[in-house]
């Protein structure tokens, strides 16, 4: 029973070979060497925001895809976990124009009238 | 994917039609996934939260600051061999935390093959990394509450870089040492055969998916606030 699927898209246990997990810890390594050589050559503007996101976003889809095993789960649980963090996004577009804003104020009421 | 599947589990593999039926079921929603299993990631999902809005208020302050934030490169740099290598201690750091989660990989591997004492080595292994992690940030913080660094100022810019550093690395930090305290306590329990008899290993997963989860939070730490 130990190592038999017992449900469709999900088994009980997630028994991966480790071969697998090797080479996702591999490129987990390049990834971070990357991103860190964005910073060591001084890359500036839209390239360094655009790297830096790029091997982020690889590193944490990697991670939860392969080392948490999301891609084996089922949807039912793919779903509550990667949904819900979405409306973060939505605080995050606030606060981008709360803190344009905020730095209008600022400039205009602390540097103006100092 | 095997298509083994029972009257009682809807045919296609993960698929919306088989997530409605999950939900509408009226039994278990996450088939095959044990309580432990699905509670520890409802934990990682608040968890998600506190961390996604720490990042969101460090993006707030540094946004709708008037005064230059301090060159992340140039503070976190250590001189080795009469050079200044920029960064290098973070870099270290997230080899470090990213080894801790291949061995934590492994040691889950091992304990569905049901090697427990393989199991128990990995996860001590895996802590003990963690440990390591936990050691370099006290030796950051020292550095640069050395240098002046406060919650309050800091010689090197906006004022706002220490309290935001202070909170998040602080946030981070505390997470890891308390993941080194639960591998340990797991893998004690490995090592002595607790889960022997019943031959149930997916307390190991459990455990490596708050581990991961530590990685994971560094992937974003390190992206926004160490390179931005």
């Amino acid at each position: 029973m130990a190592h038999e699927e017992t449900l469709p898209g999900g088994e009980a246990e997630q028994q991966h070979p480790i071969g697998l997990y090797l080479k996702i810890w591999g490129l987990l390594f390049i990834l971070s060497t990357l991103s860190y050589l964005v910073d060591f050559f001084q890359l500036e503007g839209l390239l360094r925001w655009g790297l830096i996101l790029i091997f982020m976003m690889l590193k944490a889809g990697l991670i939860v895809a392969v080392f948490m095993h999301m891609m084996w789960e089922r949807f039912a649980l793919i779903y509550l976990i990667t949904l819900p963090p979405l409306a973060i996004l939505v605080l995050v577009a606030l606060m981008v124009l709360e803190s344009n804003y905020v730095y209008l104020l600022r400039m205009v009421y602390l540097s103006g009238f100092g | 994917m095997g298509q083994t599947d029972t009257a009682s589990v809807s045919s296609a593999p993960t698929s919306m039609g088989q997530m409605t039926s999950d939900w509408a079921s009226d039994v278990e929603v996450f088939k095959g996934v044990s309580w432990g299993k699905s509670m520890m990631w409802i934990f990682l999902l608040s968890d998600t939260f506190v961390f996604g809005t720490f990042l969101t208020g460090y993006m707030t302050v540094r946004m709708s600051s008037t005064v230059p934030w301090p060159n992340a490169s140039e503070v976190f740099s250590l001189n080795i061999a009469g050079t200044d290598m920029p960064l290098i201690l973070i870099a270290i750091m997230t080899f470090v935390l990213i080894s801790s989660s291949g061995t934590m990989a492994m040691a889950v591997n091992m304990g569905y093959q049901r090697r427990a004492k393989q199991a128990a080595l990995f996860m001590m292994g895996t802590a003990v990394l963690g440990a390591m992690f936990v050691g370099m940030q006290m030796f950051e913080w020292s550095k640069l509450i050395h240098e002046g660094v406060r919650p309050w100022e800091n010689p090197f810019g906006a004022a706002q870089f220490g309290s935001s550093f202070f909170m998040i690395t602080g946030f981070h930090g505390l997470h890891v040492s308390i993941g080194v305290l639960y591998l340990s306590i797991v893998a004690r329990k490995v090592w002595r055969g607790d889960y022997e008899k019943k031959g149930d290993y997916s307390i190991v997963e459990i455990t490596g998916l708050y581990w991961h989860f530590v990685d994971l939070v560094w992937v974003f730490i390190f992206a926004f606030f160490y390179l931005w």
